[in-house]
């Protein structure tokens, strides 16, 4: 149904337009402007009523004026799915970007996505190796999990999320992920390099691309994460695939949304951003998981750059409020040179615990990863007290975890770019560096452990 | 006017209709499909109704029938091991009827109507009877009776009197006036239930965790509020105390949180042994789901549906706990109402009237002398998550100001994994003087002095630390040094407890004074022992305080632990000879 042109606009907004007396439109109705040049903008009902209409423009209102033609479309955003996504690249609104045909639908999907009921949930509990040392030993990854990497600017977080879409398995399984890629605002250097190695990968095959770039319209990155969930979920639960979402960059995301609070007067929360962010990215970050009856699965891996490097920002704040964990990139390790620089001590997986030990991994995974964790925490504690009191005033036991914790970053963290650890190699690697450690300072080691795996005790 | 009307406005989650006439909080049908929805505020002739489904699609001009009634939830047998949302639709039913997506449109009785529960009478024909008096009982689940009360505001004397198997809509009583019973009643949500009166709380909510206990014991029918930044152990704070405290029945609201955590306690509390009854822990909950992308009016009265059954379990005299994780999400949502009326805002954009509503919200709580005479609680704790950790904010302030118990979790002993992260030096409870009489009758006599012990040397500790920050705790003195060993061990020992562990999760109340004591009993022996030479390393180092304090994951331990205290008591005495 496509109804009647309007020509009623009073009043344009940064990115709304307000229009007088129409038809009765629906909330949440999709619209088309089209400019006095022919130009066609799209653009959603934000509120409606018998005497004004607000209608958010995803591409910006730029040219729009009393003369625009206004036509409600009749029906909410909808994406068409169908497999035969997988292998495309679509722009930040859905229509194809890589010169291929539209996509012939299957069917239409709603973008909003409804939410799954929590009683027909399941409960995620397969260890996903991404052959990544500090993630695979401190802050497992579950099938079906939404981890998130806080990041920050000029940190290596692409060719982080990169690596774990390369290498990320169910262990002792072939069964592949199917990506799905949202980029919100990215720079095109960056669409480029993610494009590229996929691509030298042979994972765009495999893969459906959402691109929003720096300089494609603000307002539509609002719908472009809405875009990818809802082809993730078409994979996922109509078509069994286990799907991997990477979206980046959430931060340009939440400053669309505060874009669109501020040109609607609303009252802003914390440093301007809407007070419903917390609902608003609820909406994109609980369509991960598993549900009862349905063979496949959505784990979501969101990418965000704290601003200023602070945690305690809106952006990861309440991400940090919704997700499973994080997983934080620090520019200390970074700067020192250590790829990839995950700062273990802040980063946690909160469904590591169901995923982990005898019958998945190894048994003496959590064991193993406390007492790395603890031994680390306390060296990097040592460092602070080494710059005041001097190194000679350690006891032995204060030494050997000081040198410990420069051995972690060295030779724990660090690995190569292409370097996919087995979860067996990372435990045996945990185990060769602890045993610079006297046994007795190891606490957190069951006992029946270190007989078992300590090099001491191994041929 | 008539009773239906037209939609005029649709701003997401509020709809204005006209042309109806509507009394504030009467349930609405909005649109074709009939989406359920509440007023909140007349304007003239228009009513802005809050709509607790998704709205998008709806146009002006599709209809507004009032159904005049308030929002009420359905009481009676059924309602324990229910999962519901926030305006009690049991979830198993929506699965049923929607899928495993929650979609719009459709009703669902909170519990099976069909039903037939064994009605066994408590009172008989002639009885004068009065709002709350019990008149018959149903075994609605091996643990819990379920009391079949007069409704509130009813009474009079008893015409018949049913025995034997019926459903919750069949009439059970019939009193002289004609005012037929059945077992279902129904309560509006926004009301509190009555009752004669409060009564001082006198008895603590035993929950198995050391650290609350012993330190910050929160009442049968007192208020706690668990603030913390995210990841520091809300959640599974909550869970505990829904698993193991002392309550008779619990009810937990999953308010705006995510949907695993809901799936993992439906997955858990089936298989799981209520450690006070021996019975599975689901037999005394009612759960309700109202997950962060579950619309947000339905979230704003999860809170309130929450708490009106906690109140009907407690007019029957029980002990009922309500866990609500999170009541700022609860706020948020109020927020977003708030701002979508156009209303004037207070701080941080929160409605005006947010410390007023949270304060009603934990009024609700208490221990009370029930309209049938007998003795009930509601003991409410509410997580709060703070954007980013920091209680300045309004809802954590709102909280504090009502609440007489105060378990700050802290981000840094998290990040330590010093679990559970509560801050024993911010953290408070006003409770122990009401509660110390029965710490003495039912513990041990000198309860509250241990206590005192205990946390003094923590105090103690905070101020030695900062010195040792300055220049090393080898420059102490050396009783200082044993002060601080013995803080050590009262933290890693004694605060710490792993909410995972088999063993260690929960703790029994005696036990946790024996564990008190153990501590302050090496502690005499190490001032003893070195006050007769021996050294601190060696006193600190024997092995039978390490084997003491890793006996604590194992079964069993309430019958070793004295003859473990002894035996390190006999190794610290031989240090002094060693030496
Ligand atoms: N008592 C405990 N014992 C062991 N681990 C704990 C305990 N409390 C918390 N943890 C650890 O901390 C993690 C986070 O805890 P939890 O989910 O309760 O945080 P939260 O405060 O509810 O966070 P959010 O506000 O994001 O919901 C858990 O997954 C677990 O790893
Ligand atoms: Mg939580």
């Amino acid at each position: 149904m496509t109804g009647k042109e309007y020509r009623t606009i009073t009043d344009v907004k940064g990115p709304l337009v307000f229009l007088n007396k129409t038809e009765p439109v629906a909330f949440g109705e999709i619209v088309t402007l089209r400019l006095a040049n022919g130009d066609i903008k799209n653009g959603q009902v934000l509120d409606t009523s018998d005497d004004l209409v607000i209608v958010q423009v995803f591409e910006g209102t730029a040219k729009i004026n009393r003369e625009t033609g206004v036509t409600f479309m009749g029906d909410v955003f909808k994406l068409p799915v169908s497999t035969d996504l997988v292998g495309r690249i679509l722009d930040g609104a859905g229509r194809p970007r890589d010169g291929g045909p539209e996509i012939v639908a299957d069917e239409k999907a709603d973008i909003i996505g409804a939410a799954i009921n929590p009683y027909s949930r399941q409960s995620p509990n397969d260890f996903i190796q991404t052959g990544v040392s500090a993630i695979d030993l401190c802050t497992s990854l579950v099938r079906g999990q939404k981890l998130p990497i806080f990041s920050a600017s000029g940190l290596p977080h692409n060719d982080i999320a990169l690596q774990i879409a390369r290498q990320a398995k169910l262990k002792d399984s072939d069964e592949e992920f199917i990506v799905v890629f949202c980029a919100m605002g990215i720079t095109a250097e960056e669409y480029n390099f993610f494009r590229s190695d996929l691509e030298r990968t042979g994972a765009l095959e495999n893969a459906v691309l959402f691109v929003n770039l720096a300089d494609d319209p603000a307002v539509e990155r609002i719908i472009t994460p809405r875009l990818a969930l809802t082809a993730a979920e078409y994979l996922a639960f109509e078509k069994d695939y286990h799907v991997l979402v990477i979206y980046t960059d959430m931060t340009n995301y939440c400053d669309a949304l505060r874009q669109i609070g501020a040109a609607r007067e609303e009252v802003p929360g914390r440093r301007g951003y809407p007070g419903y962010m917390y609902t608003d990215l609820a909406m994109l970050y609980e369509r991960a998981g598993i549900v009862k009856g349905k063979k496949g699965s959505i784990t979501q891996f969101p990418i965000l750059t704290m601003p200023g490097d602070d945690i305690t920002h809106p952006i990861p704040d309440l991400s940090g409020y919704i997700t499973e964990g994080q997983i934080v990139i620090s520019r200390e390790l970074h700067q020192q040179g250590i790829y990839p620089p995950i700062n273990v001590l802040p980063s946690l997986s909160r469904l590591m615990g169901s995923c982990i030990g005898e019958k998945t991994t190894r048994e003496d995974h959590k064991s193993v990863s406390d007492q790395m964790y603890a031994a680390y925490a306390q060296g990097r504690e040592l460092r602070g007290l080494v710059a005041i009191v001097g190194e000679d005033a350690l006891n032995e036991r204060d030494k050997q975890l000081l040198d410990f914790s420069g051995v972690f970053e060295d030779k724990f963290l660090r690995q190569t770019r292409d370097e996919d650890r087995s979860i067996e190699e990372t435990l045996d690697l945990c185990w060769t560096l602890m045993s610079s450690i006297d046994t007795k300072y190891l606490v957190r080691l069951d006992q029946k452990w270190i007989e078992k795996y300590h090099p001491d005790n191994r041929e | 006017m008539s009773n239906e009307g037209v939609i005029y406005r649709i701003s997401g989650p509020v709809v204005t209709a006209t042309g109806m006439s509507a009394a504030m909080y009467d349930v609405v049908r909005v649109g074709h499909e009939g989406l359920m929805g509440e007023v909140i505020e007349l304007h003239g002739e228009k009513a802005v109704i809050q709509v607790y489904e998704d709205t998008s699609g709806i146009r002006p001009g599709e209809p507004v029938l009032n159904t005049e009634e308030t929002l009420s939830v359905s009481l009676g047998p059924g309602l324990l091991t229910q999962i519901y949302d926030g305006i009690q639709r049991p979830l198993p039913t929506l699965e049923k009827e929607m899928g495993v997506f929650i979609t719009r449109g459709v009703d669902a009785d909170a519990f099976d109507l069909e039903k037939i529960w064994t009605f066994e009478p408590q009172v008989a024909v002639g009885d004068a009877v009065v709002g709350g008096q019990v008149i018959g009982h149903v075994q609605e689940t091996d643990t819990i009776i379920h009391k079949i009360m007069v409704p509130p505001t009813a009474s009079g004397t008893v015409k018949s009197i049913e025995s034997g198997d019926f459903n919750v809509t069949q009439t059970v009583c019939v009193l002289e006036d004609g005012t037929e019973m059945q077992m279902m009643q129904k309560w509006p949500v926004r009301t509190p239930r009555p009752f004669q009166q409060k009564y001082a709380p006198d008895t603590p909510l035993v929950t198995g965790m050391r650290i609350l206990d012993f330190l910050f014991p929160l009442a049968k029918g007192g208020a706690a509020g668990i603030p913390g930044p995210f990841g520091s152990g809300k959640t599974v704070t909550q869970q505990s105390l829904a698993k193991y405290s002392d309550a008779q029945l619990v009810v937990y609201i999953g308010c705006g949180e995510r949907g695993n955590e809901m799936t993992e306690v439906l997955d858990e509390f089936p298989h799981l042994i209520d450690p006070n009854t021996g019975k599975p822990l689901m037999e005394r909950t009612v759960m309700i789901a109202n997950t962060s992308n579950m619309p947000v009016a339905a979230r704003e009265a999860s809170v309130y549906t929450g708490i009106t059954i906690a109140e009907y379990f407690r007019d029957m005299g029980y002990d009922v706990a309500l866990m609500a994780d999170s009541t700022s999400r609860w706020a948020e949502a109020m927020r977003e109402i708030s701002s979508r009326l156009e209303e004037m805002p207070g701080e941080e954009g929160y409605p005006a009237y947010l410390s007023s509503r949270i304060a009603e919200f934990y009024e609700r709580a208490g221990r009370v002398e029930t309209l049938n005479g007998d003795d009930g609680s509601v003991t409410v704790i509410g997580a709060v998550s703070p954007p980013g950790g920091d209680i300045s904010e309004p809802v954590s302030q709102g909280t504090l100001r009502i609440v007489k118990v105060f378990w700050g979790l802290d981000a840094g002993l998290a990040r330590q994994r010093h679990f559970p992260a509560i801050n024993w030096l911010n953290s408070y409870s006003l409770y122990p003087q009401s509660l110390d009489q029965w710490f003495r009758d039912n513990i041990a006599q000198d309860f509250p002095e241990i206590r005192t012990q205990i946390s003094v040397l923590l105090q103690i500790e905070s101020e030695l630390q900062e010195i040792v920050q300055l220049v090393g705790s080898d420059a102490l003195p050396v009783d200082q040094q044993l002060t601080l060993e013995v803080a050590r061990m009262i933290r890693e020992f004694f605060l710490q407890q792993n909410g995972f562990h088999d063993v260690d999760a929960y703790c029994d109340i005696h036990l946790q004074y024996h564990m008190a004591k153990a501590i302050l009993s090496f502690q005499d022996a190490a001032k003893s022992a070195m006050a007769d030479g021996a050294l601190l390393n060696d006193v600190v180092n024997v092995p039978a305080r390490s084997d003491l304090m890793r006996a604590r994951f194992e079964k069993g331990y309430i019958d070793r632990i004295d003859s473990m205290v002894k035996k390190m008591n006999d190794e610290i005495a031989d240090a002094v000879e060693t030496n």
